[in-house]
C-alpha cells in the first residue's frame, strides 16, 4: 500500500480488464471507482514525493541495468497528478454523456454509410459506452506508465499501448469519419513509433544500456548518438503533432466523442510531449546543438500561427479547439530553445523556460478538456457544432460558455490564468536570454488565440434570436466538471508557487536550482 | 567488411524501403506491410547488435528480449490496424485512403 506509484499504473488496469470480461452496465460502475482510486493513488504519490523526493523501484527486484526500474521524481509526478485530475472531470462527465446521447454524430452532414451490411446490424445493438470504459481505464494506465517508466524500451512500449487505446477510442462511434481519422492516426503513430525504435536500438547499440539515469548519467556524445536523438525526436515530434506533422490531429480529435476528444488533447499529446522534454534534456543535452533547438522553435512557432489562423477559420467548434491544439503544441515546443544550450549554459533563465513549458502544458491540458467537453455539451444538446449557428445559445447554457471563455482565457495566458503564468516564466526567459523573437511569437500567438475564442463567444453571447429546436437539458455533473475543469485552469495561476517548487524535484539543472535558492 | 556492419547496413536499408512504401503507396494493405517490415528491420538491427555485443560466443540477451517484446507489440498492432482497414473497406468500400476526406 505504501507504494502508490505502482497502484496509479494497476488500480486503472484491474477496473478496464474487469470492465471488459463483465461488460454491460458494471463497466461504468468499474470505469467510475477505477477513476476516483486511481485519482486516490496519485495524490498519495504527489505527497510520497513531496516528502521524500524522488522515488525509485526496481520491477522484480532486478537492478538496472539488467531489470526495469520506475521511477517518479518531480516531473513524472506532475503529469500523473494532472492526468489523474482530468481524469476524474472526464470519467464524471462520460457517464452522462454516453447515457444521454447513445451515439450523437459529429457530422450530420456526412454520407450516409453504403455498402455495409453487416456493419449496419451490429450498430443496432452495441452501444459506445460499453467499450468506453475499459478502454479509458487501458488508456489511463498506459499513460501513467509511460510517466513512470525509466526504461527507454518500456517506454516504447508504453508509447505503442497508449496509440492502440487512443485509435479504439476514436472510432468508438463507428462513424465513417471516426474511421477514417483513427486510420490515419494509427498510421502516422505507427510510424512514430517506429522511428522511434530504431533511435532505441541505435542508442542501446552506443551505450548499452536502456535506462534513463544511466543513460543521462554516461554524457553521450558523438554522430550515432545524435542520429539516434534525432530519429526518437522525429518519432515523438509525430505523436506530439507539432508542425509539419499534424495533418492527423484535427481530424482524429474533433471526429471522437467528446470525453475522448478531451482526453486525447489534454493527456495523449502530452505523454509524447513529455518523452520528448526528459529525452531531450536528460540524455541527449550533450549531443544536441543550437541550431536544431532553433529549428524546433522555429517549427514550434510555425504551429502556433498556422495553427490559430486555421482555428479561426474553421466552421465547426470541435476542428476550431483542435486546431487550437495544434497552436497549443506549438508553445510547448518553444520552450526547447529557451531552455536549451543558446548562451551561458549556467544561466538561470533555461530552468526558468522549462518550467514555463511544463506549467503551460498543465494549463492547457485543464482549459483544453474543459473546452472539448463543453463542445460535447452544445454538440450533444444543440445537435450541431456549427459556429455561426451558435447565436444565442448562451441564454441555455450560461455556465458551459462561462466555462468556455475562462479556459480560453488561460489559452490566451490572460492573468491570472495557469496559461498566464507559464507564459510569463518563457517570455522572462526569451527577454533575458536575448531570443526576443520568441517573445513576439508567445504574445502574437496570445492574441491570435484571444481571436478564435472571441468568434465563438460573441456569436453566443448574442440576444434575441429565434432558436429553431428547443435544446434538450444538460444533466449538471456534465456542467459541472466542464466548470470545475476551466476553474482550475484558473485557480492553478492564483497558486502557482507549490507546482512550480514540485517540478524542482529530481529535475535536470540541478546546479542552476541550487544557484537560485543560493 | 564486418558482418555485423553487413546485418547493420542492410536492416537501415530495409526501413529505408519501408518508409518508402508508406509514404507513396496508397493501399492500405501495403501501408500497413510496410510497418510491420519497418519493425522487423529494427529487430534485425538488435540482433545484430546482440551479435555484436557477444562475449565469448555467447550474445548479449538483452536485444533479443527486446525483440520478442517487439514482435509481441508488432502483432497486435498490425492486426489492429488490418482490422480497422477491413472495417474502412466495409464502410466505404475503398481500400486508399483519399486526401481531404474528414479533414476539414
Amino acid at each position: 500500500m505504501i507504494e502508490a506509484a505502482i497502484w496509479v499504473i494497476l488500480i486503472p488496469l484491474i477496473c478496464g480488464l474487469a470492465a471488459f470480461a463483465i461488460g454491460g452496465r458494471t463497466s461504468r460502475l468499474l470505469g467510475l471507482i477505477g477513476a476516483g482510486l486511481t485519482t486516490i493513488a496519485a495524490f498519495l504519490l504527489v505527497a510520497e514525493v513531496w516528502v521524500n523526493g524522488v522515488w525509485e523501484y526496481s520491477l522484480g527486484g532486478w537492478e538496472a541495468p539488467l531489470g526495469i526500474s520506475l521511477r517518479a521524481d518531480g516531473l513524472s509526478t506532475f503529469m500523473i497528478a494532472m492526468t489523474a485530475v482530468v481524469g476524474l472531470g472526464i470519467s464524471l462527465y462520460a457517464v452522462r454523456y454516453f447515457a444521454l446521447t447513445p451515439g450523437p454524430s459529429p457530422d450530420p452532414s456526412a454520407p450516409l454509410r453504403t455498402g455495409a451490411g453487416r456493419g449496419e446490424k451490429s450498430q443496432a445493438t452495441w452501444l459506445p459506452s460499453e467499450s468506453y470504459w475499459p478502454l479509458w481505464m487501458l488508456l489511463w494506465a498506459s499513460l501513467n506508465a509511460l510517466f513512470l517508466s525509466s526504461d527507454i524500451f518500456n517506454l516504447y512500449v508504453g508509447l505503442e499501448l497508449l496509440t492502440l487505446a487512443s485509435v479504439a477510442l476514436i472510432i468508438l462511434e463507428r462513424e465513417r469519419a471516426s474511421i477514417i481519422a483513427g486510420l490515419r492516426y494509427l498510421l502516422a503513430a505507427f510510424l512514430g513509433s517506429m522511428a522511434y525504435l530504431l533511435g532505441v536500438a541505435l542508442l542501446y547499440a552506443e551505450a548499452g544500456v536502456l535506462d534513463l539515469q544511466l543513460l543521462a548519467d554516461a554524457e553521450l556524445t558523438g554522430t550515432a548518438v545524435q542520429v539516434a536523438g534525432g530519429l526518437m525526436a522525429v518519432g515523438l515530434l509525430l505523436k506530439a503533432a507539432l508542425f509539419p506533422m499534424h495533418f492527423w490531429l484535427p481530424a482524429a480529435h474533433s471526429s471522437a466523442p467528446a470525453p475522448v476528444s478531451a482526453a486525447l488533447s489534454a493527456l495523449v499529446v502530452k505523454a509524447a510531449f513529455y518523452l520528448l522534454i526528459r529525452l531531450w534534456f536528460e540524455v541527449f543535452e550533450p549531443a544536441s546543438s543550437i541550431a536544431v533547438e532553433q529549428v524546433i522553435g522555429v517549427l514550434g512557432a510555425t504551429a502556433i500561427i498556422l495553427g490559430s489562423f486555421q482555428a479561426i477559420r474553421q466552421a465547426r467548434l470541435k476542428m476550431m479547439i483542435a486546431y487550437s491544439t495544434v497552436a497549443q503544441v506549438g508553445y510547448l515546443f518553444v520552450m526547447i530553445p529557451l531552455a536549451g544550450s543558446f548562451g551561458d549554459p549556467q544561466d538561470v533563465w533555461r530552468f526558468e523556460a522549462w518550467t514555463g513549458g511544463l506549467y503551460h502544458a498543465l494549463s492547457h491540458g485543464f482549459a483544453k478538456a474543459s473546452m472539448f467537453l463543453a463542445a460535447g455539451v452544445i454538440l450533444s444538446s444543440l445537435g450541431h457544432d456549427r459556429v455561426w449557428n451558435l447565436a444565442g445559445s448562451a441564454a441555455r447554457f450560461p455556465v458551459i460558455y462561462l466555462s468556455f471563455g475562462i479556459a480560453g482565457m488561460s489559452l490566451m495566458g490572460l492573468p491570472p490564468s495557469a496559461g498566464f503564468v507559464g507564459k510569463w516564466l518563457m517570455l522572462t526567459s526569451a527577454v533575458e536570454s536575448a531570443q526576443w523573437w520568441w517573445a513576439v511569437i508567445l504574445l502574437v500567438g496570445g492574441l491570435l488565440t484571444a481571436g478564435y475564442v472571441a468568434i465563438v463567444l460573441s456569436q453566443a453571447l448574442q440576444r434575441d434570436v429565434e432558436i429553431d429546436r428547443e435544446p434538450d437539458p444538460i444533466p449538471r455533473i456534465m456542467t459541472l466538471s466542464v466548470f470545475g475543469l476551466a476553474v482550475l485552469s484558473m485557480l492553478l495561476g492564483l497558486r502557482a508557487a507549490e507546482p512550480l517548487e514540485f517540478l524542482e524535484i529530481g529535475a535536470p539543472f540541478q546546479t542552476l536550482i541550487t544557484t537560485v535558492e543560493e | 567488411m564486418s558482418l555485423f556492419l553487413i546485418y547493420a547496413l542492410a536492416a537501415v536499408g530495409l526501413f529505408a524501403i519501408c518508409l518508402h512504401a508508406i509514404i507513396t503507396r496508397s493501399h492500405l494493405l501495403r501501408k500497413i506491410l510496410a510497418l510491420n517490415m519497418m519493425g522487423s528491420s529494427v529487430f534485425l538491427l538488435l540482433i545484430a547488435i546482440a551479435y555484436r555485443n557477444s562475449v565469448e560466443e555467447t550474445a548479449d540477451p538483452v536485444p533479443h528480449a527486446m525483440v520478442l517484446t517487439g514482435i509481441v507489440v508488432a502483432v497486435s498492432a498490425t492486426a489492429f490496424a488490418l482490422a480497422l482497414a477491413r472495417r474502412y473497406h466495409a464502410e466505404t468500400g475503398e481500400t486508399e485512403l483519399s486526401d481531404g476526406d474528414g479533414s476539414t
